[in-house]
């Protein structure tokens, strides 16, 4: 099996970009999570609906509102425009944010579960022992939620890596700039270049077989915090 | 002195409403036991003294300072105080010791190896600081978790109910540390309990609750000798007295103990001589009579005056409290025998004691 230098290139590519949404999603995904484990609010429902919505929506829904968003036309587009960044579709990070929506609920259930799952509790333990919220977060409940939080990276990353409609409605097919591996298989197919559709599909096979056994062998481990997405 | 109001409606569709109004005023220094039902609100009134639970309007003072009033709650973490939750609550992911060091490193003033030694000798858990709480028993768990409330240096801890998750044995095993926690610590506890043992045999003042309302309130044997609070106990109503032993009686394992009233004879259990111990006799065990009955079987009898009498209406028990020295006996009687004794206050009678037990 070996690779072509543009191959490789998808291949780095799609590792950069899961890592970098996978990274946001989690800085991002976290206070959500955390809120919607926490709140007694009305909101809760319509949230975790639209947080849910990738889970039951084509990628392509997803792909066209954030095309026409972040378009010229778009708003989106205009901000990113009088910041003088240009518009994001056909760009990296236009796939970047496009992806962070697409995977979001991934990361955020397991979280939330996890959240949820501690209860009042040790919180309230936390504080009757003075430390004050932030202090909670980082040594009581990040410690405690800790399989839930790699349950979330692990689903979010792969989830990543495993997206094509959304890639092909925003990103498009740049070399180096979108094209990730899941789209270098469709143009391998679409170029009749089956040899190397065969060693990228096996490989991404390959990935995605060990990301699923090292969850279910983690999770076996650590406490079971169940996927409610999958 | 801890003064404490609050007023607290809760409103929800799966429980009943429940709603506590309370004005309470708590020594700063021993025990004070807060007893009721379960349902009473008893718990809830430790979470508002906390700051645990939302939305409750209060005044809340501690020597002096003030933690909330109508404008102003001090958040849960910035309050000075220890809490011991009714279930072990150790965080699961840390060792014992390190769950000790969690309230270490945030208490107000560094502790002394002196003060940390004491604590952790005074609760028995040298040998445990190493293990994590799931290899842990429950009783070990609740002691660890002891400890760490009293590591922050809380200027008063606060108890809920922590025998309430153990089984008897357990009880009987932490029972002991508690009372130690009193004699080593200066620091007022508030304990929640239902249990009429548990609060005789740590309390030195009592807050009664009923259905979110104090009932009574004061020094423990006052409370627990009050006609009109004692038909609340139902089986447990009866009386404290603290004596002190006098005298063994090696050859049938009985010691003497004395009181202002008399003495009184009860099981040895291994008290030193003169040292102060606490007898509660129930009004179920205590019979009267107006003669001395000296061919009784029964060998505890004092002299006695009726002070009071209450008899329900409709119900054919009878309480009656005589004073028998400077303290006060109660006895459960029907009201047919309370006739046929024609028993009224300020008549001397003879308390014919069954069976008086060691509670501290």
């Amino acid at each position: 099996m070996s690779f072509s230098q543009a191959d490789m290139a998808a291949i780095w590519l799609t590792i950069k970009l899961a890592s970098t949404v996978t990274l946001l999603l989690l800085i991002i995904g976290t206070p959500i999570a955390w809120w919607l484990a926490r709140t007694s609010s009305r909101w809760k429902g319509p949230i975790a609906a639209v947080v849910a919505l990738p889970l039951v929506l084509p990628p392509t829904v997803i792909g066209f509102y954030l095309l026409i968003a972040m378009g010229p036309n778009g708003a989106v587009g205009q901000f990113t425009q009088s910041l003088g960044l240009g518009t994001l579709p056909f760009t990296f990070w236009g796939l970047v944010i496009a992806s962070i929506f697409y995977s979001m609920p991934f990361v955020i259930q397991p979280i939330q579960n996890a959240i949820e799952s501690l209860g009042d509790r040790p919180l309230e333990v936390a504080a009757t022992l003075r430390a004050g919220p932030w202090d909670t977060f980082f040594n009581v409940v990040l410690p405690l939620a800790k399989p839930g939080f790699i349950t979330a990276a692990i689903l979010g990353f792969a989830h990543t890596v495993g997206e094509f409609g959304v890639v092909l409605m925003i990103g498009g097919n740049i070399p180096g700039e979108t094209q990730v591996v899941s789209v270098q298989i469709y143009e391998h197919v679409e170029a009749m270049e089956y040899g190397q559709a065969h060693a990228l599909s096996a490989l991404m096979i390959l990935f995605s077989f060990i990301v699923l056994l090292a969850l279910y062998g983690f999770q076996r481990k650590g406490k079971v915090h169940a996927l409610s997405v999958k | 002195m801890i003064k404490a109001c609050f007023k607290v409606a809760y409103r929800s569709s799966v429980k009943s409403d429940f709603s506590l109004d309370v004005k309470i005023d708590i020594p700063s220094k021993g025990v004070t036991a807060i007893f009721g039902h379960s349902g009473s609100g008893k718990t809830t009134l430790l979470r508002c003294i906390a700051g645990l639970e939302d939305s409750v309007h209060g005044h809340l003072e501690v020597s002096g300072q003030v933690w909330q009033n109508d404008n102003y709650c001090l958040k849960t973490y910035k309050r000075p105080i220890g809490y011991v939750f009714q279930e072990a609550s150790l965080f699961d992911h840390l060792s014992a010791h390190e769950n000790l060091l969690f309230a270490m490193k945030r208490a107000e003033h560094t502790v002394s190896q002196d003060n940390f030694d004491r604590i952790i000798s005074v609760l028995g858990i040298k040998s445990q600081l190493t293990r994590y709480p799931n290899e842990l028993s429950g009783g070990e768990r609740q002691r660890v978790a002891i400890a760490r409330a009293l590591l922050v240096q809380p200027k008063i801890l606060l108890m809920d109910e922590p025998l309430a998750s153990l089984d008897t044995a357990r009880k009987r095993e932490i029972l002991p540390y508690l009372e130690r926690l009193h004699e080593n610590f200066d620091i007022p506890i508030l304990y929640v309990s239902h249990s009429l043992d548990e609060v005789a045999r740590l309390a030195d003042h009592v807050v009664v609750l009923e259905a979110g309302k104090v009932k009574a309130q004061g020094e423990l044997t006052q409370v627990f000798s009050t006609l009109e609070y004692s038909s609340y106990f139902e089986q447990g109503t009866g009386v404290i007295i603290k004596a002190a032993v006098l005298e063994k009686d090696r050859q049938w394992h009985l010691m003497k103990v004395g009181f202002t009233g008399g003495e009184l004879w009860l099981s040895d259990n291994d008290e030193k001589i003169s040292e102060e111990v606490r007898v509660r006799i129930l009004a179920k065990d205590v019979s009267l009579a107006l003669s001395n009955h000296e061919d009784s079987s029964i060998a505890n009898r004092l002299a006695g005056k009726v002070e009071d009498i209450i008899q329900e209406e409709n119900s054919p028990i009878a309480l009656v409290r005589l004073k028998v020295g400077d303290e006060f006996i109660i006895a459960r009687l029907t009201g047919k025998s309370l006739a046929n004794l024609g028993l009224k206050e300020g008549m001397r009678c003879w308390a014919q004691i069954k069976s008086v037990a060691i509670v501290h």
